[in-house]
């Protein structure tokens, strides 16, 4: 069995981010770029899945400008067999994303697809859903715990209510959660040997797929700061404050 | 505080300025390409930041204990040792032939930088394995390279230098450690001091390399041989046997490096250690020096390491503390970082760190250049190079490592003071430094002798040659921070080179020894303006690429500027204080001091 597994190149979760000037996205000229930790957790799926002897390869997969082939060289720096690169320099919705591993899903006809459940620049928490309908394979979303039982998966999800335990049929889409595994660091000698690894580069136009963008974006803005606070002298003032200031009583 | 692997700093100072690429045209080192250099030292960013760092103030307080039964390294030191032999960072500039990655040590050396930024007392020893590791694959039988290094390599077993005795630290002739030949062996006996890593619990076995006299020595250096003395004996199957009869005694209670056990070692308590001879009798001091150089060079990367963790931090702080109105922020709400002078504390740490980091990891691309050029003179040029700049990495960088943590000490204010806050460890982790591995004036004394005197001051004439084409650079452009830079490294050139010729005239040597420090860190500084120089003109060049980051590259000219407008001055001063004060230096009458 094949694992797909995909990997976004992204803000690194160390940058602050900041909104460009003109207003329309984050900043992202001249910032440390880095994998999306939910990818990370699904590189590190999706290896431990191969290393239990439950599948043959893990192909990461990126979809962006040239610059992802390093966080593709990541992935195989930390196990993958090899990578395949979507070429674009535009940033795609989740839509345009899921129909893209639509096309590497026929190609490739991996048993399983792990993609983290959400990047962390857009937190769009689509893609594997998404992907899941347009092939109408199963999907385990926000897996905590993943469990071989033959050509089943069991999977434990982190849900608002708890954990919830779910049996799906394979080929699936698997997206997932923090609590997952904690990934690993690449060794020094695989960090060499990635290099050396098969990265294919595809380009969008040459898939046929319509990524046309379906959204327009009118205006990203940072978060308001966060205000000083102020000391009240009895509960009265409080209760006051609560009710006619902040209106939440 | 945690610690955040400058990355982007590294890799432009080895690849921009010193200049990788030289290196990986050699054969040998294709491997190590900009690409790599940059996969690499992110991955060792992440895991020294991520698995070291957070151990480095945990390993102070708790520091290594001793007891019968042997040394237990801090909590957590155990388990991170273990992945950091899993991940493979010990064997990056091993002989492939071993298990080595066989990289180049430009960049080990800047990979190494992290591991003593984010721990100091943790990154010694792997330093003192790859010391131990070098002796024996330069100077060792093959049967004993086959039994010892590809375990040493990996990192599962860890080596030592047995040198210093109480009586016997500088001084090494005066050593008493006996060596006496039984069968295929010898049984050592005696006892050695400041032994780090000595004994510990992160490995299965230690292999000393221990310093003795055979029976028939001559007196003197030249009566020193070198030994492999096991922690555990080696079965013929690589298995571990038997216990040497070697032990750790006690360990020492130090101002800093506490979680970094130095061991006293007591040899043949019981009739004799085990101990194999390591290359031909009586050459050990020439044997060891192959590892000591090598020693030498990496203790000055933990100069300016251990600063760069200081500077992080004091920098933090500047952002954060506030203290009323200050002249370059405005109103109260601004930290401390706007006052001129903590302005001026934080540019020193930063464009000294920047000067220390490029000079040694140019030192050590000289050093692969001789190892690795196909021609014999360039060969011979470089490692002329490479050892002329050793004295400097070590005396010039830890001297001012420390320097530059007491500036950290200084921006917390009395906070820096305290313990808790966590600067001081830092000031007291670089104290060792200039101690160990030679002091700054056995590095004084190796400059002015060995590495000028003896060749007529051939490789540094060489050098301010090198620095004269740089000068020329300079003046060509017409940047206003590159002309600032020109006006005071032309200047502090000829000052050099009439301390230079001054040396060399000398016939009584009190008078360079008295001031030959002073020679050291003259030369250190204007070493460190040659390479910002360099950082400059490399910042400029950078800046004609699409994308180039503009507020990035401009730092950096203005860091060389500030460097040479503060630093340089100095060299011209330094060369007053080395030609004309040694007369008072020793003239006081030891009764009247």
């Amino acid at each position: 069995m094949k694992i797909l597994v995909g990997v976004k190149r992204v803000l690194d979760y160390n940058v602050k981010a900041r909104v460009n000037a003109d207003k329309t996205g984050i900043e992202l000229a001249n910032v440390k770029m880095s994998m999306n930790p939910f990818d990370e957790i699904a590189v590190e799926e999706a290896l431990r899945i191969k290393e239990a002897g439950n599948a043959e390869e893990v192909i990461a997969v990126s979809i962006g400008p040239s610059q992802s082939q390093e966080t593709i060289r990541t992935a195989l720096a930390m196990g993958a067999d090899r990578g395949i690169l979507i070429e674009t320099d535009e940033l795609l919705e989740p839509l345009a994303i899921a129909k893209l591993l639509k096309h590497l899903v026929e190609k490739e006809e991996p048993g399983l697809i792990v993609l983290g459940k959400q990047a962390i620049d857009g937190d769009n928490n689509q893609t594997g859903q998404m992907l899941s309908a347009l092939t109408g394979m199963a999907q385990a979303t926000f897996a905590s715990k993943v469990e071989f039982e033959g050509d089943t998966l069991k999977v434990t999800r982190e849900v608002d209510a708890g954990l919830e335990s779910i049996k799906v049929k394979m080929p699936a889409v698997l997206t997932t959660d923090l609590r997952l595994n904690e990934p690993r660091y690449a060794k020094l000698p695989n960090i060499m040997k990635a290099k050396k690894k098969p990265l294919e580069t595809i380009a969008v136009a040459d898939t046929g797929v319509d990524v046309s963008s379906k959204l327009t974006v009118v205006e990203v803005n940072e978060p308001e700061q966060r205000k000083a606070g102020v000391i009240v002298s009895d509960v009265a003032e409080l209760v006051e404050k609560l009710r006619n200031e902040a209106k939440v009583i | 505080m945690s610690y955040n692997a400058p990355v982007r700093d590294i890799a432009f100072m080895l690849n921009n300025v010193v200049g990788l690429s030289n290196v990986a045209k050699l054969e040998g080192f294709e491997e190590a390409t900009e690409e790599m250099s940059v996969a690499i030292l992110e991955e060792s960013a992440r895991f020294t930041s991520e698995v070291l760092a957070p151990l480095n103030a945990s390993g102070d307080a708790e520091g290594a204990t001793w007891s019968e039964e042997g040394v237990k390294t801090a909590a957590g030191w155990v388990e991170a040792y273990a992945q950091f032999v899993e991940n493979g960072w010990g064997a990056l500039s091993f002989p492939v032939a071993y298990g080595g990655q066989g990289l180049p040590m430009c960049l080990s050396s800047a990979v190494q930088e992290m591991w003593h930024s984010s721990n100091m007392s943790f990154g010694l020893c792997p330093l003192l394995t790859q010391g131990a590791v070098d002796a024996l694959a330069h100077h060792a039988s093959d049967e004993l390279k086959d039994t010892y290094l590809p375990k040493m390599v990996e990192g599962t077993w860890t080596g030592t230098m047995n040198l210093t005795e109480p009586q016997a630290g500088t001084d090494l002739a005066a050593i008493r450690s006996k060596a006496e030949p039984e069968g295929d062996h010898y049984l050592i006996t005696g006892q050695k001091i400041y032994i780090t890593y000595g004994d510990h619990d992160m490995s299965e076995n230690i292999v000393h390399l221990v310093l003795a006299k055979l029976p028939d020595a001559p007196e003197g250096v030249k009566g020193i041989s070198l030994f492999v003395v096991p922690k555990f004996l080696v079965n013929d199957d690589g298995s571990l046997g038997d216990r040497n009869d070697v032990r750790c005694v006690s360990i020492e209670h130090k101002l800093g490096i506490h979680a970094s056990p130095t061991c006293v070692m007591s040899y043949g308590d019981n009739g004799g250690a085990i101990g194999y001879l390591v290359g031909k009798p009586h050459h050990g001091l020439m044997y060891m020096f192959t590892m000591m150089n090598q020693a030498r060079h990496a203790v000055g990367v933990q100069g300016y390491g251990i600063a760069e963790r200081s500077y992080q931090q004091a920098l933090a702080y500047a952002n954060d503390r506030k203290q009323g109105p200050t002249l370059l922020g405005g109103n109260d709400s601004e930290g401390i970082i706007n006052h001129p002078d903590v302005r001026r504390m934080l540019m020193t740490m930063r464009s000294s760190i920047e000067a220390m980091r490029g000079l040694a990891l140019e030192c050590a691309a000289a050093f692969d250049v001789a190892a690795k050029h196909p021609d014999e003179s360039v060969r011979e040029a470089s490692q002329r190079r490479g050892e002329l700049l050793t004295p400097l990495v070590k005396g010039w960088s830890t001297e001012l490592g420390v320097e530059l943590c007491s500036l950290g000490v200084q921006i917390h204010g009395g906070m820096g003071f305290i313990e808790e806050t966590g600067a001081a460890q830092h000031l007291r982790d670089a104290r060792i430094a200039p101690i160990y591995e030679g002091t700054t004036a056995i590095q004084a004394n190796d400059l002015i002798g060995r590495k000028t005197a003896r060749d007529g001051g051939k490789g540094l004439g060489e050098l301010m040659a090198d620095m004269k084409q740089v000068l020329n650079e300079l003046k060509a452009s017409d940047d206003v921070n590159v002309k600032a830079v020109a006006a005071r490294f032309e200047p502090a050139i000829a000052a050099a080179e009439s301390a230079n010729e001054w040396l060399l005239g000398q016939n009584d040597p009190t008078q360079p020894s008295a001031t030959s420090v002073e020679f050291l860190m003259m030369h250190g500084r204007l070493a460190g303006g040659w390479i910002m120089a360099r950082t400059a003109l490399a910042a400029i060049k950078a800046k004609q690429e699409p994308d180039a980051d503009e507020a990035y590259l401009d730092a950096k000219t203005l860091l060389a500027r500030y460097y040479a407008e503060r630093m340089l001055p100095l060299v011209e001063s330094g060369k007053t204080i080395v030609v004309d004060s040694a007369d008072s230096t020793v003239g006081l009458d030891i009764a009247q001091l």
